[in-house]
Formats: C-alpha cells, sequence, structure tokens
C-alpha cells in the first residue's frame, strides 16, 4: 500500500480528499501545518507528498526547500496544491523541486484523483 | 500571501503600474508635465517681462505670483486624479483579496458536494441528488465569478502575466467544441466549423486565449433561443489569423452595441433571456486579445445574429509574433 502525505491547512479539503485516496486503497497522512508535514515527511517516507503553499508555522516553499535539502526525503515526489495560480508562484515551486503545481479551485476532486493515481502509478 | 514591494516615489513609471494606469492618465507622470509647463511658463513671461517691463522688480514680482498660481492649480488638479487612481487601486486590491478568499470555501464545498454526490459515503437518494445538483450548479457559478473578478483585477493591476507560446488555434477550438459539445447539444443547436487547411500557427497565452474562445462559444450557445446554428471560422489574413464565431441568436441591439465590452455590461436583450451572468466575460476577452497584439469585434443584428471575431498574429520565422 502507498503512502501519502497531505500538508494542508484547511480541514474539509484535507477530510474529503484523504477520504477519497483512503477507499482508493492509499494510506493516507496529513498534517495541519508545514513544521509537521515536515517532521512527517522525515519520519515516515511517504511515496508522494501533496503541499499547500500557505501554511502555520511553515510556509510550503520553506518545506519544499527542507525536503529536497535532505538526502532523505529530496526523492519523494511532491505535487503542490494551492489557490495561488500565479505564473511567478507555479516557477518557483518548480525551481524548488515540485513536480507539478495543481490550482485546487480549477479541478475537481475526480480530476485531482486521477492526477495522483497518474503519479503513483 | 506576499504582499507587494512599495514603490519608490521617484519611481514614476513604477507608480503608474502600481495604479494599473496608462502613462498619460498617471498622477505622477501628469505632476511632472506640469511642472515643465510651470517653468516653460515663467521662462516666456521673464522673457516677455524684459523685454516689455523695465523694472525688473515687477518681472520677479510677477513670476513669483505666477510659478505660485500655477503650481497650486497643478497640485489641485495631480491630488484629486491621485485621490482617484488611489481609490481605483484599493477597489482593485479589494476585489482581488475577497476573491482569493472566498476561493478556499467554494473549493471546500465543491469538493464536499462531488464526495457526498459519488456515493462513495453512501447510498443517495433520487431526490436527493436533485438537490445536491442545484448545490453543485450554485457553486460552480460563484466559482465562475471569483475567478473573472480575480482575472479582471488582475488584469487591471497589470499582475496578469501572459506567456506567450506557439500553438495552432484550430487544435485549441476543436478542445473547446468536445467540451462544449453536451451543452450545445441540450440546447439544440449545431455547432459547425470552417477551418481553412494548413494554417500558420499563432503567438499568444494559449491559457488565456482558452479563456476567450470558451466564453464567445458560451454566449453563442446561451443566448440562441431555440433551435440554431453557430458556425466557426478560422483563415489566414495577411499577418494574422482570423476567429470568427456567427449565431442565430437574439443579437445586440444598436444602443447597446457600443457599451458590450464595458466592465459589468449587460445587454438589455441578454438580460431579457438569461439573468445569470457577470458581465465580466467581453470585458476579459477584449483586454487579453488587445494585450496579445490582436483585435476584437463583432457585428449584431437584433433578432438575426451576432459575429464575434477577433486576430491573433502569426509566428513569424524568428519565432516571434
Amino acid at each position: 500500500m502507498k503512502t501519502i502525505l497531505f500538508i494542508e491547512d484547511e480541514t474539509a479539503l484535507q477530510k474529503t480528499l484523504s477520504e477519497v485516496l483512503r477507499q482508493e486503497d492509499y494510506k493516507v497522512i496529513s498534517s495541519l501545518d508545514g513544521e509537521g508535514g515536515l517532521n512527517l515527511a522525515k519520519l515516515e517516507k511517504p511515496d508522494l507528498i501533496l503541499l499547500d503553499l500557505i501554511l502555520p508555522k511553515m510556509n510550503g516553499f520553506d518545506v519544499l526547500a527542507n525536503l529536497k535539502a535532505s538526502p532523505e526525503t529530496k526523492k519523494i515526489p511532491v505535487i503542490v496544491m494551492t489557490n495561488l495560480e500565479n505564473l511567478e508562484n507555479v516557477e518557483k515551486a518548480i525551481e524548488a523541486g515540485a513536480m507539478t503545481y495543481l490550482c485546487k479551485a480549477q479541478y475537481s476532486l475526480t480530476e485531482i484523483l486521477e492526477k495522483i493515481k497518474k503519479i503513483l502509478d | 500571501m506576499y504582499p507587494e514591494k512599495p514603490p519608490r516615489q521617484f519611481n514614476i513609471l513604477g507608480n503608474c503600474k502600481k495604479y494599473g494606469l496608462s502613462t498619460w492618465q498617471c498622477p505622477q507622470f501628469l505632476f511632472l508635465i506640469m511642472g515643465a509647463i510651470i517653468i516653460a511658463s515663467e521662462l516666456t513671461f521673464y522673457f516677455l517681462g524684459n523685454y516689455y517691463i523695465e523694472d525688473p522688480k515687477i518681472v520677479i514680482l510677477a513670476i513669483s505670483g505666477l510659478t505660485m498660481i500655477l503650481f497650486v492649480i497643478a497640485f489641485t488638479i495631480t491630488k484629486g486624479f491621485e485621490n482617484l487612481a488611489e481609490s481605483n487601486r484599493m477597489k482593485s486590491e479589494f476585489i482581488s483579496v475577497v476573491s482569493h478568499q472566498l476561493r478556499a470555501p467554494l473549493s471546500n464545498l465543491s469538493w464536499t458536494i462531488e464526495l457526498i454526490m459519488s456515493g462513495r459515503l453512501g447510498k443517495i437518494e433520487a431526490s436527493q441528488l436533485e438537490y445536491f445538483k442545484i448545490l453543485k450548479e450554485n457553486n460552480g457559478r460563484m466559482k465562475d465569478l471569483v475567478s473573472n473578478l480575480l482575472t479582471v483585477s488582475r488584469l487591471q493591476s497589470a499582475n496578469l502575466i501572459l506567456k506567450s507560446k506557439i500553438f495552432p488555434l484550430e487544435d485549441l477550438l476543436n478542445d473547446a467544441i468536445k467540451s462544449f459539445w453536451p451543452y450545445a447539444k441540450a440546447s439544440n443547436i449545431e455547432i459547425k466549423t470552417n477551418i481553412e487547411k494548413n494554417l500558420p500557427k499563432v503567438s499568444a497565452p494559449p491559457d488565456q486565449i482558452k479563456m476567450v474562445v470558451e466564453n464567445l462559444l458560451d454566449n453563442a450557445i446561451r443566448y440562441t433561443q431555440g433551435k440554431g446554428k453557430v458556425t466557426i471560422t478560422i483563415k489566414k489574413t495577411g499577418k494574422n489569423i482570423y476567429f470568427s464565431i456567427e449565431d442565430s441568436g437574439v443579437g445586440v441591439p444598436q444602443s447597446d452595441q457600443k457599451y458590450l465590452f464595458q466592465k459589468f455590461f449587460r445587454s438589455e436583450n441578454a438580460m431579457k433571456r438569461q439573468t445569470q451572468g457577470s458581465g465580466l466575460g467581453l470585458y476579459i476577452a477584449k483586454s487579453i486579445i488587445e494585450k496579445s497584439k490582436g483585435k476584437i469585434g463583432f457585428e449584431s443584428q437584433e433578432n438575426v445574429g451576432t459575429t464575434f471575431w477577433f486576430t491573433l498574429p502569426i509566428k513569424n520565422q524568428q519565432g516571434k509574433a
């Protein structure tokens, strides 16, 4: 069973997407803030990380930089999921090592699920 | 959110950009021009005074008086402009902040509705499903409105960076038609295309052009009553690609035509038939096409139909538009 770490401070979004992912036989672990998320990533070494950008304690860009700087987590694919859809942020996240960048408001739950499945399979 | 750095006082072009105004409407630039006018009029007065008035004291006094009067006038005018520009900027910023804040709860709502409707949490009765569909539809309307407001506010504050790529416009159109096919069929509208063969590619921002094409297609279907036809043409005209979409819809009354591309404007004819809509789509379309170095326009006759058209530059041999 593959593990997905979901770092997102919106509890409602976390609940809905996690529910769907669990039903698709993924193990979902989650954190509501950046710092906790980073610790979980190092501890659990998930197969995929879904990362929001605006987060309490440590923002998504810093989490990404830390993940990519550490040898034990740098190979884990990271999908940045946020509503800040300006091009500057997209480029910044991709440069920092994110695999892709998704604007949550633009995609349905099914579309997001399909994208995640495609990356993990 | 990441706050913007305040532009420096002497960075006139930076300040103008902040207000999202053209240089000739920008308070700081106008103040500079006024200053130049004051200096020029003082010099003129000095030379004229020297020539016609013998006493230098009177010349000095008159020049000082003139300078003060002109300065006060210039200051009052530009201050007025600055207040106007500032309130305009604050309005855009307000729209942007509110829209951003609305986005998260709307996404939450949308995903939750989708999860319930999918039946993953348990079977939904047909009678309940009907009401969840209403929720979903209205959530979609709010999301569209917020998305349009954000685009407008970005276009106005010049924060929307348009990244041009080279792509075939006909491919973008075919994708749009595919996604609109069920809607057109349900509305009893036939979509016909008339695409010239071997068309060169265009140089434009594809994501934004997609928005324009989808908006024009949506309007053409939305404002056609009963059985109708929408014809889309793409052809080469000189250094441009010409795109047009002709419908057999309700048309735009002559008196409304000059306002059609204005922000929040909705034609009386459109309001009679469709109460939904923000009046932002065509404003966004015009801004995007003009920023992409193209032109946009329309011809319309009430109760006969409307043809919207736009042009986009063809990529040249160096790959630039």
